[in-house]
């Protein structure tokens, strides 16, 4: 079962990739595609930005378009369409690989990092075919989501793996199960929700006239104030349950196993740095004079902040969460 | 944000103010703007940084240690700064001391205000409602404004009408909910602040058997804190007597479950394992870890026996353990009187292997259970060392006592299975009894952790509900005159994508609820 979940991981890693080869033959030939038609359209812009809050109706227009496209927009078309498939069948092998994983285990699959990484890239893949059928229009962010997901899972495969093995006796806990699936649900969404965050900075450098390399990317993803809402939204939804999974869940478990309910090990310290960061996100969000560039750059700041946490703590620090496995 | 200890300005003429009053009310704005809690926030996050990358007092003391000795010239001056203790430093108390400040000066005002909202009715309908984001008329004869306010209220709306106006809002959770997870985020300070005043921790090794049990003084632990309200005497009095200890380990070595059984104060014996604590009354005892304590029985030149029952420091997760059997009272002359001869007492390093390797070297256990106990001793005769007032480790000989010779090397090093007898030159021998187990525990309590617990779930329920409520305006406006038409306008006041929708169907109902009114009339 062991060795099944491991030929999963590559089949899944191999379908990630061709989702990606997918994703940019949709850029490349589509290069007149209907958002980079909608995103050539000025007008619209400034009525989405003028209304700022209201201007819900921005996802829909491109879609009216479609039927009219012609025969080159739709291979294109038909090239995302395709990757979106493949990235779904990708998630589906993904998942397989963390079921027969935590089959051989005998337990939930988050017992050390490739495991974690495993289940937080999945969440992401998840969450974004979640988003991805609310609003179509953003499919060409799945380049990026589905590049994230070719380089996390490659890093899992071939840095951080970890043979099967059964949980030391300090893992053992019902609040395992709570706190290592909050964190891993929370650091799902919040990467998806670097995505976008990404994406709005180099959109919105993109609409103020800059060209160069990440900017020139700008010219074909959705507008600006769609990526800034879609941003929020992942983010709002995610910090609640960060809140539980790091800051409450896992100070009742450290009572329970260590005694005291924060410590402030290095695992402590970074997860209290990622929440002010995201807190901080949130409040400049919600304040008018913040600018938008400046509260996504901290969204940007915060995931960074999740990567240290998940990678330099791991590998750099020893603490009582040295559960790695490396 | 306007602070609510301002003095109003209420003079119309700009007097010169008091310079004083002016920085004081300055400053006080600058703090408890959002742009300086902002920076307060980001501060925060910057200054725990190095509490992760530098070893921590709180969090290990022997890293910080060898930090020191590692770093000579760095080290101290770190230290000056607080760098060993970030999370109790000035510095970074003054941030969020800071940060609570300014965040108690912005949200008092703001829960002053939105009490008023709660208890004042929604605002006047702006006079041109077609300027709204969102805006519709009903061409039909509906109702009169008590009957649209009538359906706003059924429909959970916060509805004030004025003559042929109605204003309702809806929403007002948002902004309870923030406030209620700023409030209880001081309610979590709180329980942190009580917690560190009123709470206690000590950490004992805790060897099997009855003359070693443990009574919960301070003498009586290896390593104590109390916070500074606790007294000694505060403790609670019990005494614990380890019976057993289990470990269970996989083939691999790696353990598979840990489960230690106490006696308190002779009553039944009770059992307690890593994630699952011995709560007492007014103390919680945790397991942290374990290891074996070798007996060793040392008989002397003039054949008196002692023993020592040694607990040996873990090394590897074979549990390979290393420490030292003294016998500072050994080869005192029976005939001569009861001094301590500083030549001739004996101490023995040990290194104990568990399960020993079939074939030399004997350096490593190779499984962490009691398959095939071997104990390597050597033995060292002279001055200890312990009555120079120094204080030194128990599991260590004092390094500088073998360095400048008066504690000397006796023999070669010799492996000892169960029941072996190694003898001296002088005559003297020691054998090995066997080994007793260990638990290290950590007994603490702190009574904050409630308060802090009940403050960070309101505060997670109190985020949910600013994050996922809308504040939202709708008004009506019933034309009087020739035709009877009514107006209606809807303004979100936060970021709300979905409020067309709402509105639209806040629209129809109004219209249909009013319809069947008037069929029933």
């Amino acid at each position: 079962m062991s060795a099944l979940s491991d030929q999963l991981l590559v089949v899944a890693i191999l379908s990630y990739l061709a989702a990606m080869v997918c994703h940019a033959a949709e850029y490349a030939f589509g290069n007149r595609s209907h958002i980079g038609r909608a995103a050539s359209r000025p007008a619209r812009e400034l009525v989405a930005v003028g209304f700022g809050s209201s201007a819900v109706k921005v996802d829909e227009p491109p879609a009216d378009d479609m039927p009219a496209a012609p025969s080159g927009r739709d291979r294109a078309a038909l090239a995302g369409r395709a990757a979106v498939v493949v990235t779904a069948l990708a998630a589906l092998v993904h998942l397989g690989t963390l079921v027969t994983r935590g089959i051989a285990a005998e337990r939930m699959p988050w017992g050390n990092m490739y495991e974690f990484v495993l289940s937080v890239t999945f969440v992401g893949s998840a969450a974004w075919l979640v988003v991805l059928s609310q609003r179509p229009a953003i499919r060409h962010l799945g380049l990026f989501v589905a590049t994230a997901m070719v380089v996390l899972l490659g890093i899992a495969g071939m840095v951080l793996y970890t043979e099967v093995a059964p949980l030391v006796p300090a893992l053992k806990s019902t609040w395992f199960v709570v706190h290592v699936s909050a964190a891993v649900l929370s650091s799902g969404i919040f990467l998806l929700g670097f995505v976008p965050a990404a994406m709005f900075l180099i959109r919105s450098g993109y609409d103020r006239g800059k060209r160069s390399f990440p900017y020139s990317l700008g010219r074909r993803v959705p507008e600006a104030a769609a990526l800034d809402r879609l941003t929020f939204r992942l983010h709002a939804f995610a910090f609640p349950i960060w809140t539980f999974g790091a800051l409450i869940a896992g100070p009742i478990w450290a009572e329970a196993a260590w005694g005291r309910y924060w410590g402030w090990d290095p695992k402590e310290v970074w997860a209290f740095i990622s929440w002010i960061v995201y807190a901080g996100y949130l409040h400049a969000r919600a304040t008018p004079s913040v600018k938008r560039t400046t509260a996504t750059w901290i969204a940007v700041i915060g995931w960074l902040t999740m990567l240290m946490n998940l990678f330099g703590v791991n590998i750099f620090f020893t603490g009582l969460h040295s559960y790695g496995g490396l | 944000m306007v602070s609510v200890q301002d003095p109003p300005v209420t003079s119309p003429r700009p007097r010169r103010a008091n310079p004083v009053l002016a920085l004081l009310r300055n400053s006080w704005r600058q703090l408890t703007s959002m742009r300086t809690a902002l920076i307060l926030l980001f501060l925060l996050a910057v200054a725990a940084i190095p509490g992760s990358v530098l070893p921590q007092r709180g969090v290990n003391i022997d890293d910080v240690d060898r930090y020191f000795v590692e770093h000579p010239d760095l080290a101290p001056v770190l230290d000056r700064l607080g760098m060993f203790e970030v999370f109790a430093s000035v510095w970074f108390s003054a941030i969020y001391l800071l940060l609570f400040t300014s965040l108690v000066g912005c949200v008092v005002p703001r829960l002053a205000e939105h009490w008023r909202a709660i208890r004042s009715a929604p605002p006047k309908a702006p006079s041109r409602l077609d300027r709204l984001p969102q805006h519709a008329t009903i061409a039909q004869a509906i109702g009169g404004a008590e009957e649209i306010g009538a359906a706003l209220r059924k429909r959970r709306w916060r509805v004030a009408v004025r003559g042929d106006t109605v204003s309702a809002e809806k929403g007002y959770l948002k902004e309870t909910g923030n406030l209620l997870f700023h409030f209880a985020l001081l309610a979590v300070i709180v329980g942190v602040g009580y917690g560190s005043s009123y709470g206690w921790h000590g950490n004992r090794l805790l060897v099997a058997g009855t003359e070693t049990a443990f009574c919960n003084t301070l003498q009586q632990f290896d390593e104590y804190g109390l916070g500074p309200r606790v007294d000694a005497a505060d403790l609670p009095r019990f005494c614990l007597e380890l019976t057993d200890f289990n470990a269970e380990f996989l083939p691999t070595g790696q353990p598979s479950s840990f489960r230690a059984t106490v006696r308190v104060d002779n009553g039944a014996p009770r059992g307690f394992s890593v994630n699952s604590p011995l709560r007492l009354d007014g103390a919680n005892v945790y397991l942290l870890g374990h290891g074996y304590a070798p007996m060793i029985r040392y008989t002397d030149r003039y054949g008196q026996a002692q023993t020592a029952i040694a607990p040996f420091l873990t090394v590897d997760g074979m549990l390979t353990s290393e420490g030292v059997a003294a016998f500072p009272d050994a080869n005192i002359d029976p005939k001569a009187g009861s001094a301590r001869d500083p030549n001739a007492q004996v101490a023995f390093e040990g290194l104990y292997l568990p399960t020993a390797p079939d074939q030399p070297p004997y350096t490593r256990s190779v499984y962490p259970e009691e398959r095939s106990p071997a104990l390597m001793l050597w033995a060292y005769r002279g001055n200890l060392g312990l009555d120079a007032g120094i204080p030194g480790s128990v599991y260590r000989l004092d390094q500088r006592q073998v360095d400048n010779g008066r504690l000397k090397r006796v023999g070669e090093a010799t492996l000892l299975r169960v029941g072996e007898r190694m003898t001296l030159d002088d005559g003297s021998s020691v054998e090995f009894l066997g080994t007793r187990e260990y638990a290290t525990l950590s007994i603490r309590y702190d009574p904050g952790e409630k308060i802090a617990l009940g403050g960070a779930a309101i505060g997670l329920l109190g985020l949910m509900l600013s994050l996922t409520g809308k504040r939202r305006r709708v008004f009506f406006r019933v034309t009087t005159g020739g035709s009877s038409l009514v107006e209606a306008g809807g303004l979100p006041r936060t970021d709300y994508s979905g409020f067309a929708e709402e509105f639209k169907q806040t629209v129809e109902a109004v219209e249909r609820a009013n319809e069947e009114g008037s069929v029933k009339r």
